[in-house]
């Protein structure tokens, strides 16, 4: 019988399942690694001083981040200041207009815009935003930003509207309320936490990405809190420091990274829990 | 009827046209991105194609100070590094996904190496760099060593393995959903007649499963092609063409992200542009490729 005898097919069948147990836990060394890495480098980096004052000149030790820590919540608000209207207006457009022309064309958008790496909306935020006026500025960073926000926002609106029982819509209407009332007064509210689930989403999306930022946002030593000048922000921030060759630059980078994958984390685990609740209701 | 209902109906029509005007205006919005993303990467890199025409894609000269560009080495950068990523990445992406998908489709473990794979899949490029930066290159340093390369540690390698953690989550999660899916009748009629589990998954679940597991793969492909900031950092930054996986080089995205800030001239920018809009349909087809492959499954 040789190759087929119930032994050593037994056998295989063991090994195969140990290999698929063994490749899969080796999957999370990496996460387990990195995350190790950078508690370990990064707790010791962060204290009260490090958070609120500014990085010092190159070479000179301490300093922190806040010109970072600012820029970043600056450049993530006006982002979502410009994507969320357009995002949820366009999510509603989607579910109520299904089979329109506009509909078609807009989903194949949206598959386009999302699967587009960042570095290339980055040049189009360039080429469209700062260009035009020949200076850098926080302003263009967002609007990067947007463009990846954006899908995500859409898609999260839509799904959660076609969700939406059709009884709801027509008990309302049946009561003679206005169409755009219906949408406004009924579906976005009885839809709301699905909504910001995809706003949470997408903010986690766009919090630590660096590429659309290069040469947009570009960074700043300094602090800023004008929208039309260059800014820092963490992922920036961590990305010059990390390929300086100083070892207080690397610090400063490592304790950026803890508190970037941390506000990470947190927005990926409250936007599960608020999609845990959301199918319990439905 | 009186006069105030007929202001008021009015009104109300009035409103309801401006309700959906804006939805529609949003829709347009959304379509007009699209629509000037791919035209203003068109025009601005219209110097760069009437001055290099199709030579651009297969000559490997990058000479900002003679303006000459050709973007072949990055084009080959991108490609090794990539598909090197995908040969790294697909055994641990298929035993992942038979893992969560027919081993343990419930249960602690499955659970917890879930949120894992998430949290993977959340943490930003440019730590993923940064760690790749200060563990991994050093690690691949000592192997060069060993075997007797040039020891830089950086390069198409390092690059590689970081590509691979970071597209594990994409892959499996296609894949995993692909496996789950697979009919209960088959595989039980597959155990009535005596097969093993590693049979049901040779002779049924893969033969099944097969095209979705591609797609996953292809989907993964199109995040490697445009992923910046991890392999800018590890790939060691060198515009010649890589002549194995120990040297350093430079990918489409890489060159972009390092010399975009400093080109001066407008052949330079318009040159980088163009490796930006090469980059854009390069992904923009392999998605499209992989969406159809998924939606063709889910029919």
């Amino acid at each position: 019988m040789g190759n087929n005898s119930l032994g050593f097919r037994k056998f295989k069948d063991s090994l195969f399942k140990a290999l698929v147990v063994i490749f899969a836990l080796v999957t999370t060394l990496p996460l387990i690694f990195i995350l190790f890495y950078i508690l370990k480098q990064g707790f010791s980096a962060i204290n009260w001083h490090f958070l609120v004052s500014l990085p010092k000149p190159v070479g000179e030790s301490g300093g922190g981040i806040a010109n970072a820590l600012v820029g970043t919540f600056l450049i993530v608000i006006v982002a979502s200041i410009l994507a969320i209207p357009v995002g949820i207006g366009a999510g509603i457009y989607l579910s109520e207009y299904k089979d329109s022309r506009l509909a078609d064309w807009a989903r194949s958008g949206l598959e386009v815009l999302n699967g587009t790496p960042s570095i290339v909306l980055g040049i189009m935020a360039y080429l469209l935003v700062v260009a035009p006026v020949k200076h850098f500025s926080a302003f263009s960073g967002s609007v990067a930003l947007a463009f990846m926000m954006l899908p995500v926002i859409i898609r999260t609106t839509e799904e959660t509207l076609k969700l939406m029982p059709e009884t709801l819509k027509e008990a309302a209407l049946a009561l003679g309320t206005p169409y755009y009332r219906v949408i406004l007064k009924v579906i976005l509210p009885s839809g709301a936490s699905g909504i910001i689930t995809g706003i949470m989403l997408s903010v986690a999306r766009i919090a630590g990405e660096t590429a659309p930022l290069l040469f947009t946002a570009f960074g700043n030593q300094f602090m800023n809190y004008n929208i039309f000048k260059p800014t820092d922000s963490l992922p920036l921030l961590i990305f010059n420091y990390a390929t300086s060759p100083y070892d207080n630059s690397h610090q400063l980078a490592w304790g950026a990274s803890l508190i970037l994958v941390f506000v990470i984390l947190i927005l990926n685990i409250f936007s599960k829990l608020a999609v845990k609740k959301w199918k319990v209701q439905f | 009827m009186n006069h105030s209902d007929i202001k008021n109906i009015h009104l109300l029509s009035l409103k309801e046209r401006i309700f959906k005007g804006l939805l529609v205006f949003a829709i347009l919005t959304v379509i007009l991105i699209v629509v000037a993303l791919f035209l203003t990467l068109l025009i601005n890199s219209w110097p760069s194609i009437k001055e290099f025409g199709i030579k651009f894609i297969y000559t490997s000269t990058w000479n900002p100070v003679k303006d000459q560009f050709g973007a072949l080495p990055f084009i080959v950068g991108t490609l090794l590094t990539s598909f090197l990523a995908l040969i790294i990445c697909a055994p641990f992406s298929v035993a992942l996904s038979l893992y969560l998908g027919e081993y343990f489709k419930s249960g602690l473990t499955s659970t917890v190496l879930q949120n894992a794979i998430e949290l993977l899949a959340g943490i930003p490029s440019v730590i993923y760099g940064f760690w790749g930066l200060f563990v991994l290159v050093p690690i691949i340093r000592s192997l060069e060593m060993e075997i007797g390369v040039p020891p830089y540690g950086l390069g198409i390698l390092s690059s590689s393995i970081i590509l691979a953690v970071m597209i594990i989550p994409y892959s499996a999660s296609v894949s995993r959903e692909v496996i789950s899916l697979v009919p209960g009748t088959l595989k039980e009629a597959a155990y009535s007649l005596g097969a093993t589990r590693f049979e049901v998954i040779k002779k049924i679940i893969l033969p099944y499963t097969w095209s979705g597991i591609l797609a996953g793969i292809i989907l993964a492909l199109g995040r490697a092609l445009g992923e910046t900031m991890a392999v800018t950092m590890v790939i060691g930054n060198t515009n010649n063409l890589p002549t194995s996986i120990f040297s350093t080089g430079n990918t489409m995205a890489s060159v972009i992200a390092n010399e975009f800030t400093e080109a001066q001239g407008n052949i330079y920018l318009s040159s980088l542009i163009e490796i930006g809009l090469i980059l854009f349909f390069i992904t923009m087809i392999i998605n499209f490729i992989g969406k159809r492959i998924t939606k063709r499954f889910t029919l």
